[in-house]
């Protein structure tokens, strides 16, 4: 895995979470915005999270968008500490399976 | 005068949300049972209970609104003819469903269909680790019933359906039995709080917790951790020390509701009163309307004051307690919880007039009463366990762009579910 300039020196949380993969919300998983960020609840683990920052769920949605999640953070285009930040929510979020490697078409 | 304005997420739940979080449906008062501590004092069928068409309608609502998924009780809800009917229309309209049932309709071709599907989740009730226990509170035969429905279940291959248990002075020795049970079936362990709502207020004083073991319970909750769930129903236990997993809120018409077989909506399940009834899903704004404008949830989405318990020093851990339990003891809402781990609840029982506690508004119970019960079991003496370690904490706690609630369900607990 190629570390993000900046990233975290322990990053434990990280394990088995690539930036440079291309992420997508998992096709089981429910959005729904509110004023502090949004609620996520995934049907097939019944799990109900809190994005409790607005940032952070444009990320999460514009991850279709982009090739990598690098590049959805770098689109953000918050300072180095932010998107470290964001990074190891992806990292939790990648963890419980409410985001997914999205496989691509061509490789 | 402005607005109150939220920073953090807990004070966003506090003032509620454009719609809850999740919410309890209780689809008919009609039960083969007689549990002597029903919450909603269900047997017998309402006959104004909500048409198919009407239940229909309240599901698109819920889809509009994103309510992620609904908690479906009574009464017992699968004796309703439409209820699959009901369960398959509701997945189809992205709002998963979890259903209470005493298991009398989980044969096992229903288990095999049930665990089919990703959307829905079953929560079997059992008060007792023993038929003894189990069918003094809850009727002969009942624990067999559900022994049957979780074999049945786990036989088709469900996993991690809920067993759900309401802890009382006679169960409450059975934690480590309860989840033997949970495990054997490949079900996850759920405990709730009695409380004196419905028939519970009969039996409150034969059945809930004594002190010690309210302490026992807390120390048990602590070492099982994110393990077992608890719907969010011990936060008053919170004054013994560490917070439980979950957000520790009375969601009561800020994020939760409950709506019952004729379509009134009140507070929370435990509220079944004409001073939590907040509207029908039959007025003309439907249930979007009751949610964001009836006056009595405006009110429960103001800042609360602690009344008589602002001076203690774990009212921000307790928040006061329930404000069910204080209603039905005739405690007044800004004061102590019956049972507040403080021992401020007892003294101020000790004012209440015998008899003056609210009545339910409603009562569905079977007209024939069950044989009168005799002496209760023996109750059991509970092991006591070391708390978990620190180090036993979830590597996500205290992570600050993204709160992970605990376990699964309604895994905020904020919707007491």
């Amino acid at each position: 895995m190629t570390a993000l300039p900046g990233l975290p020196e322990s990053p434990a949380v990280l394990t088995g979470f690539d930036l440079d993969r291309a992420w997508d919300v998992h096709s089981q998983v429910a959005v729904r915005p509110e004023p502090f960020g949004a609620l996520l609840y995934h049907f097939g683990t019944r799990r109900l999270s809190f994005l409790k920052d607005p940032t952070l769920l444009a990320v999460v949605t514009s991850l279709p968008e982009h090739p990598s999640a690098r590049a959805a953070l770098a689109a953000t285009g918050a300072d180095v500490t932010v998107q470290r930040r964001l990074a190891r929510a992806l990292a939790t979020l990648a963890a419980t399976d409410m985001i997914t490697e999205r496989a691509e078409a061509s490789s | 005068m402005t607005a109150p304005t939220a920073t953090r997420l807990i004070d966003h739940f506090k003032l509620g949300l454009d719609a809850p979080i999740c919410l309890t449906w209780e689809l008919t008062y009609a039960c083969n049972l007689s549990c002597v501590h029903c919450l909603s004092s269900s047997g017998r069928r309402d006959p104004r209970e909500l048409t198919t068409a009407e239940a229909k309608a309240v599901i698109d609502e819920l889809e509009r609104m994103q309510v992620f998924y609904v908690n479906i009780g009574g009464g017992e809800p699968t004796v309703r003819p439409d209820f699959w009917e009901l369960v398959d229309y509701a997945t189809e309209h992205k709002v998963g469903v979890k259903f209470s049932t005493n298991g009398v309709k989980i044969t096992p071709e229903v288990a095999q269909r049930l665990a089919a599907s990703d959307y829905v989740d079953v929560q079997i009730s059992l008060d007792g680790a023993t038929a003894e226990v189990n069918d003094h509170v809850r009727g002969p035969g009942s624990y067999a019933t559900a022994v049957r429905a979780m074999q049945n279940l786990s036989d088709a291959g469900f996993r991690g359906f809920k067993l759900s248990v309401v802890c009382t002075r006679q169960n409450v020795g059975q934690l480590d039995e309860f989840k033997a049970i949970a495990d054997r079936y490949g079900a996850q362990l759920r405990l709730t709080r009695l409380r004196p709502s419905g028939r519970g207020a009969d039996v409150w004083d034969e059945l809930h917790l004594l002190p010690h073991q309210q302490r026992e319970l807390y120390d048990w909750l602590v070492a099982h951790g994110e393990s077992v769930l608890t719907g969010d129903s011990f936060f008053h236990l919170a004054a013994f020390g560490d917070a439980l997993p979950g957000l520790n809120l009375c969601g009561a018409g800020r994020v939760v509701c409950l709506i019952d077989p004729v379509g009134d909506v009140y507070a929370c399940p435990f509220a079944i009163h004409e001073n939590f009834l907040a509207g029908s899903v039959r007025d003309p704004g439907g249930f979007t309307g009751v949610w964001r404008t009836s006056a009595l949830f405006a009110e429960l989405r103001q800042p609360q004051t602690g009344g008589a318990c602002t001076s203690c020093q774990h009212y921000d851990s307790c928040q006061g307690g329930c404000m069910a339990a204080k209603f039905f003891t005739g405690l007044p809402l800004d004061g102590p919880d019956p049972e507040c781990v403080q021992g401020y609840g007892e003294s101020a029982l000790a004012g209440v007039v015998a008899g003056s506690a609210p009545k339910p508004s409603l009562d569905h119970s079977h007209r024939t009463e069950r044989r009168a019960r005799t002496s209760g079991p023996v109750t059991l003496t509970l092991s006591r366990r070391k708390p978990a370690s620190a180090c036993d904490e979830s590597p996500l706690a205290g992570f600050e762009g993204l709160d992970q609630p605990s376990g699964s369900g309604c895994a905020s607990g904020a919707c007491g579910c």
